[in-house]
């Protein structure tokens, strides 16, 4: 049977994907937040959250981007095994991203890493940033990662030893102290242990990605580690300082304990294109 | 404290401020983030195309959307992170009376050059559409050729806040005194 997938298909979902992303924050992030703003004991750190909810909620409303930072764009892509034939899928997600900028509209945030010229399009060597994976279906996901940079600036990736594994923690911590209030806190935490230097990055990024409150025992510790901290939200004090906290592992080489910690400001934008055998598309 | 202050800004406007406060601001503001700094510093007095003298500076690349040719509406405009402009913050105020720096998440060993002269305001991170609420007209924009987030646009601005003071005329700094007690949770935590 042939695929209905057509180019302009995934052109519209791509921008769809993006604008979706965009301006509408994830239920389960604006819950999160509502339950912190609810509980926080700091007068300062409360009306930093009652901010962050209302501009939320206009985002919403006027469909315009909740951060004038809207990122670089991130696409994590899952290809249906079944979809044949297959079309030219990044020829089309690239094209999503230039007509996304005009469309939604996106700040030009794309540019040459030493001449800083801007490519006006988010698009570039490189940009957007497509991560591919497979599936077994005839459908074509793709999920938008709007990241911006106040947050990533302050991710770090460091090669412990492997003896080095209880010191996971301090890691942790230091880094949230040294990043006070600038990658816009409260926070999420991606933490990828293990793998490599590179799978290492990778884990904790996609960690990003998971339901805000799906949380397990150890993350939960940690998170309330993280809140003990008192940085609050914007770094100015408070209860608030990270909202979850997603560890993912992977096996490493015996000599090795690569640790990433990707942070995402509160703004944890994303949202996925789910494009049908027959070329319709819907986001969820 | 609250206070409501307007542009251009003298000393006196701005000396009353403690950490901690409540500024809403109105009048003209500057944006001008990493690029913006640099050309400032680079460009000698008689060419600024801009007067900085009482200026507040906003620490913003906003997202702009141009109507038609020349006519700018804000789609977004929050703070960027303030700590990338520290090290040419302290060469700015020698060079201009800047009296108001607004941004977001604090800067680094700026207090010091700021004693007696400015004061810094910290906005919610991530509060684009609402900051866009505060904005009564893009009145104008310099160096467009740094791209759209660099360039110096000229805001007026109708009582934009809530902001909070995060380094006062004293030199006291509300995000240092914050991360020294982080300092001493971030031991308690690990016990």
């Amino acid at each position: 049977m042939e695929s209905g997938i057509k180019h302009e298909d995934i052109v519209e979902a791509t921008i769809s994907a993006i604008q979706r992303a965009e301006t509408e924050l994830p239920d389960d992030v604006v819950a999160c937040l509502e339950n912190a703003e609810q509980r926080e004991s700091n007068e300062i750190a409360r009306s930093h959250l009652k901010a962050i909810l209302k501009n939320t909620g206009i985002a919403r409303r006027h469909s315009v981007p909740i951060c004038q930072d809207t990122g670089i764009i991130i696409l994590f892509v899952e290809i249906g095994r079944k979809i044949s034939p297959l079309p030219d899928i990044e020829q089309a997600l690239i094209e999503g991203v230039r007509k996304a900028t005009s469309a939604v509209p996106l700040r030009p945030n794309a540019v040459h890493p030493l001449t800083r010229i801007n490519s006006a399009d988010n698009t570039g060597d490189g940009l957007p940033d497509i991560k591919y994976y497979f599936n077994d279906s005839e459908e074509l996901r793709i999920t938008a990662v709007p990241k911006g940079a106040g947050s990533e600036n302050m991710s770090i990736l460091k090669m412990l030893n492997p003896t080095e594994g209880h010191s996971i923690d301090r890691l942790v911590l230091e880094t949230i102290r040294d990043a006070g209030g600038k990658p816009c806190p409260p926070v999420i935490l991606g933490i990828g242990v293990g793998g490599s230097f590179d799978k290492a990055a990778l884990l904790a990024k996609s960690a990003l990605l998971e339901q805000v409150n799906d949380m397990d025992e150890k993350e939960h510790a940690l998170l309330k580690k993280v809140n003990s901290l008192g940085v609050g939200p914007m770094g100015t004090g408070g209860d608030t300082t990270a909202l979850a906290v997603h560890i993912r592992t992977a096996h490493c080489h015996t000599a090795s304990l690569p640790l990433a910690i990707n942070i995402q400001c509160w703004a944890n934008r994303h949202a996925t294109a789910v494009v049908g055998g027959d070329g319709k598309w819907n986001i969820i | 404290m609250e206070y409501h202050l307007k542009t251009p800004l003298s000393i006196e406007d701005i000396e009353s401020l403690r950490i901690g406060d409540v500024v809403y601001i109105s009048g003209n503001v500057f944006t001008g983030r990493d690029e913006a700094h640099t050309r400032i510093l680079e460009t000698p007095l008689d060419n600024m195309p801009v007067d900085l003298e009482g200026a507040a500076i906003y620490h913003c690349g906003p997202l702009m959307q141009e109507k038609q040719s020349g006519i700018w509406v804000p789609v977004a405009a929050g703070p960027t992170t303030s700590a990338r402009m520290s090290a040419m913050t302290p060469q700015l105020l020698e060079k201009h009376n800047v009296r108001m720096l607004i941004g977001k998440g604090g800067m680094d060993n700026v207090a010091d050059s700021m004693k007696g002269k400015c004061v810094y305001l910290a906005y919610t991170g991530g509060c684009a559409a609402l900051a866009v609420n505060s904005i009564t007209k893009v009145c104008d924009v310099h160096w467009l050729d740094l791209g759209m987030p660099e360039a110096v646009w000229v805001l007026e601005m109708d009582e934009f806040g809530p902001l909070i003071v995060g380094i006062d005329t004293e030199g006291e700094d509300l995000f240092w005194n914050i991360r020294e007690k982080v300092n001493e949770n971030l031991e308690k935590a690990l016990r």
